[in-house]
């Protein structure tokens, strides 16, 4: 189960993310940010509530920074030790922005 | 030694992750290692749900065993479908710039790197694969 909490401040969005991003629940956020993210010039995923990332959920991030490379910035916070090692090991901590 | 058996079939994936979960809890497995095998089994999984059957209808039956002392788990997964050795594929390169990265082949490439061992072989019909994990 995956909850998306949406804040648009301006031309900032804030995702916050609960649960599991996974093969069932990927597909959730890649139609929220398709519908929300056209004038957006900073995307902030707030991964404190994130418990798992699966193969499906990069596929999401990965779209999304490069759409995000072309207009602005995206950067990702408050990401756990678990899924830290997640990027690392799939080489994603070089092409996203951790903070 | 516990098994499930069910279709091949997305829709599946949290029933199968549960199975996996509550033998893991037996172990009292940590947090990290759960996550990982929790991504392992997710991407075995979902690649025969999508690929074994090439669109028709099959089973996949999920067979768990696990170890104390020292603690570890032994996953085998058994499909009828098409000879596929996941073992064999080459691995992405995980260095290549944003531009020219692709997803594929990143799922077994994260469960090569985060399982002890990964087997594979073809036997009366049925891919068998099975990871192991120890849990330290």
């Amino acid at each position: 189960m995956l909850n998306i909490i949406k804040n648009l401040d301006h031309k900032t969005l804030t995702i916050a993310l609960e649960g599991r991003l996974d093969t069932t629940t990927a597909p959730q956020l890649e139609t929220e940010l398709k519908s929300d993210v056209a004038d957006v010039t900073l995307l902030i995923m707030d991964f404190e509530k994130l418990d798992y990332i699966s193969s499906a959920g990069l596929r999401v991030l990965l779209s999304a920074q490069k759409v995000m490379n072309k207009q602005g910035t995206m950067k990702i916070i408050h990401v756990s030790d678990a899924i830290n090692d997640i990027f690392e090991v799939t080489g994603f901590s070089d092409i996203l922005n951790i903070e | 030694m516990k098994e499930i058996t069910l279709d091949a079939k997305l829709g599946n994936l949290d029933e199968v992750l549960a199975f996996v979960d509550s033998r893991l809890e037996e172990l009292e497995c940590p947090v990290k290692a759960q996550m990982q095998i929790d991504v392992a089994v997710e991407e075995i999984f979902v690649n025969i749900a999508s690929y074994a059957y090439e669109g028709q209808p099959g089973s996949a039956t999920i067979r768990m065993e696990i170890r104390q002392n020292p603690k570890s788990a032994e996953i085998t997964f058994l499909d009828r479908g098409i000879p596929y050795n996941p073992v064999e594929k080459e691995d992405p390169d995980v260095s290549l710039p944003i531009e020219k990265r692709r997803i594929g082949g990143l799922g077994i490439y994260m469960v090569k790197k985060s399982m002890d061992e990964m087997l594979y072989e073809r036997r009366d019909g049925y891919n068998i694969l099975t990871i192991i994990k120890k849990i330290s």
